[in-house]
């Protein structure tokens, strides 16, 4: 009996878990049930689907590092997976902000998109992660050949542009801008010094 | 026949057929995974995101996080005199249940979840409790809370308060006019300006700890002296019955409704009457985002935002955002005290 079976699904059901219960505090929350999301619950949907979008933005872009550092050639199978869970919760993150936050007055949308800074970075993340998820297949990835690996290095600059989306948001404290822009630069940090350096290339963890 | 190690494989070639290759290696590798899952998951949740969303609970308690209730404070509160909502200060808008005004805060001084104030405000201190009143002023000293309560009779101001984050909020404030107590201290004509302090302490204000902070420690707000003296700018002691909480300024505070609520400072330890305007907390931050004035105007967004609209609070997910008004809709009474005045030079 392979055990190992049950990981994929078990960690997909994990990334969906956040979604599940902030659909659950909607439906309590459109339904006149127990009050979940607090009395700004726009707000506070968008915050939360914000921090799922980063944590999990980064963790996709963790498994390629932490493959070579832990010598774990299987933790490529769940890049798409973490990778398509990023784009889930981006365009959540996106839909509360356009349903709630700004209600589809699309002037205002326009408006905002191009005004406002952290918004016009944002927005981008987000139009760059759409051609990254539809070509997440394998039938992409043969068809596209060494195109394929170019177009998902800008991964790196979208995750580039959401850090500065954070900073720019940023009204009280910049600790999560500090927490996900060191890790960003880690991983980067770290792909690059493996493009140069043979010890780098060499060294892991684990063997 | 080539053989490739695992190490060469690249990753666009990677298929799920990988996986099975190998049990023995794959059964290993999985406790591996679930520990490097496991440790970046620990990696990834930062602690200001958990307590931001500590505050989304709509089951957080209504106390108010106090040490102890002063019978004093709690008896003069309950004396207070009750306008009716027709009286001329006050608005008949439908008032923020409780819960929501005591535990949707922002005060960075806890952390800074909007749950954070009502969470790690536990057993705040506020008795003893002394006010400096200092500068340009001919009866400076160190005045415990009695003394400076003692003359003032309270009566309810029933407001609203519009955060510079586009929520706003209708409060009952219990308190008096901040005109009365200036008066009692005799500024002199060098005083043309007053400065508020809050209370410094890390101990019982972990926020006031926090090296990612913006804000520097301790909190300070002014007002130009007319601003001061208006009959709509209140020290408050209490709301919706009874003294203040913690989390919404226990136990003194600034209430000033047509500005911006960061104005409105909290749990003041120090008033300080000066000749020239004073540094403000939030101005000392980001001066481009929040200047002096900082008057509540829809014309006038935020560098990040607009102002234009506000959601009031409870608010469902639904529920359209309101037009802000200018000075939040207190211009009748206070637009004359910036005549001649450019609002968006001077926010």
């Amino acid at each position: 009996m392979r055990t190992g079976i049950l990981i994929k699904p078990i960690v997909f059901i994990l990334l969906l878990l956040p979604a599940l219960y902030y659909s659950y505090a909607v439906y309590l929350a459109l339904t006149g049930g127990e009050n979940l999301l607090g009395p700004d619950p726009a707000q506070a949907l968008a915050l939360v689907t914000g921090e799922w979008s980063i944590r999990i933005l980064v963790a996709a872009l963790a498994i390629t590092p932490l493959r070579y550092l832990l010598n774990m050639p299987k933790l490529w199978n769940y890049r798409r997976m973490v990778g398509l869970f990023a784009l889930f919760y981006v365009s959540l993150h996106l839909l509360v902000f356009l349903m709630f936050l700004l209600q589809w007055q699309w002037l205002d949308i326009g408006r905002e998109i191009v005004e406002r800074p952290y918004i016009t970075v944002g927005f981008t993340a987000f139009i760059l992660l759409v051609p990254l998820g539809l070509t997440s297949f394998q039938l992409a990835q043969r068809k596209m050949g060494r195109n394929w690996k170019k177009l998902h290095s800008l991964v790196y600059g979208i995750n580039i542009l959401a850090v500065l989306h954070i900073l720019w948001v940023v009204r009280s404290s910049y600790f999560d801008a500090v927490l996900y822009g060191s890790l960003v630069l880690i991983c980067l940090g770290y792909r690059i010094m493996r493009k140069y350096s043979p010890s780098v290339r060499k060294f892991a963890v684990l063997k | 026949m080539l053989i490739k190690t695992k190490k060469e494989i690249p990753s666009s070639e990677i298929t799920p057929a990988n996986v099975y290759k190998n049990r023995r290696q794959f059964l290993k590798g999985s406790v591996n995974i679930a520990f490097g899952a496991g440790a970046l998951g620990a990696g990834l949740i930062s602690p200001s995101a958990l307590a931001q969303t500590a505050g989304l609970r709509g089951r957080a308690p209504t106390e108010i996080n106090l040490a102890a209730k002063p019978d004093w404070l709690v008896a003069k509160v309950g004396n207070r005199n009750a306008p009716p909502a027709s009286a001329p200060y006050n608005t008949d808008e439908a008032l923020t249940p409780f819960q929501d005004a005591t535990n949707y805060n922002n005060f960075f001084e806890f952390g800074n979840g909007k749950g954070d104030p009502a969470s790690k405000a536990r057993d705040f201190k506020i008795d003893p409790w002394s006010v400096e009143i200092a500068g340009e002023v001919n009866k400076p000293g160190n005045y415990t809370l009695e003394d400076i309560l003692q003359p003032h009779t309270l009566e309810e101001r029933v407001y609203r308060i519009r955060c510079v984050e586009a929520f706003s909020m209708v409060i009952p404030w219990i308190g008096f006019p901040l005109a009365d107590l200036i008066s009692r201290f005799e500024p002199n004509s060098n005083a043309r300006f007053i400065e508020f302090e809050t209370l410094y302490d890390p101990e019982q204000m972990p926020g006031q700890a926090a090296r990612t902070s913006s804000l520097g420690w301790p909190y300070k707000e002014g007002l130009r002296m007319d601003e001061a003296m208006h009959p709509l700018t209140i020290l408050a002691v209490g709301m919706y019955d009874d003294i203040l909480p913690a989390q919404n300024g226990a136990p003194l505070r600034l209430v000033v409704p047509w500005k911006y609520g960061f104005k409105s400072i909290k749990s003041i330890v120090r008033i300080n009457f000066r000749r020239d305007m004073p540094n403000t907390a939030w101005n000392d931050y980001a001066a481009n985002e929040y200047g002096f004035y900082a008057n509540v105007n829809p014309q006038v967004s935020h560098p990040r935002w607009s102002q234009s609209q506000e959601r009031r609070l409870p608010s469902g997910l639904f529920d359209r955002r309101i037009p802000t008004q200018l000075f939040n809709g207190y211009a009748e009474e206070v637009a004359h005290l910036y005549q001649g005045m450019d609002l968006r030079t001077y926010f």
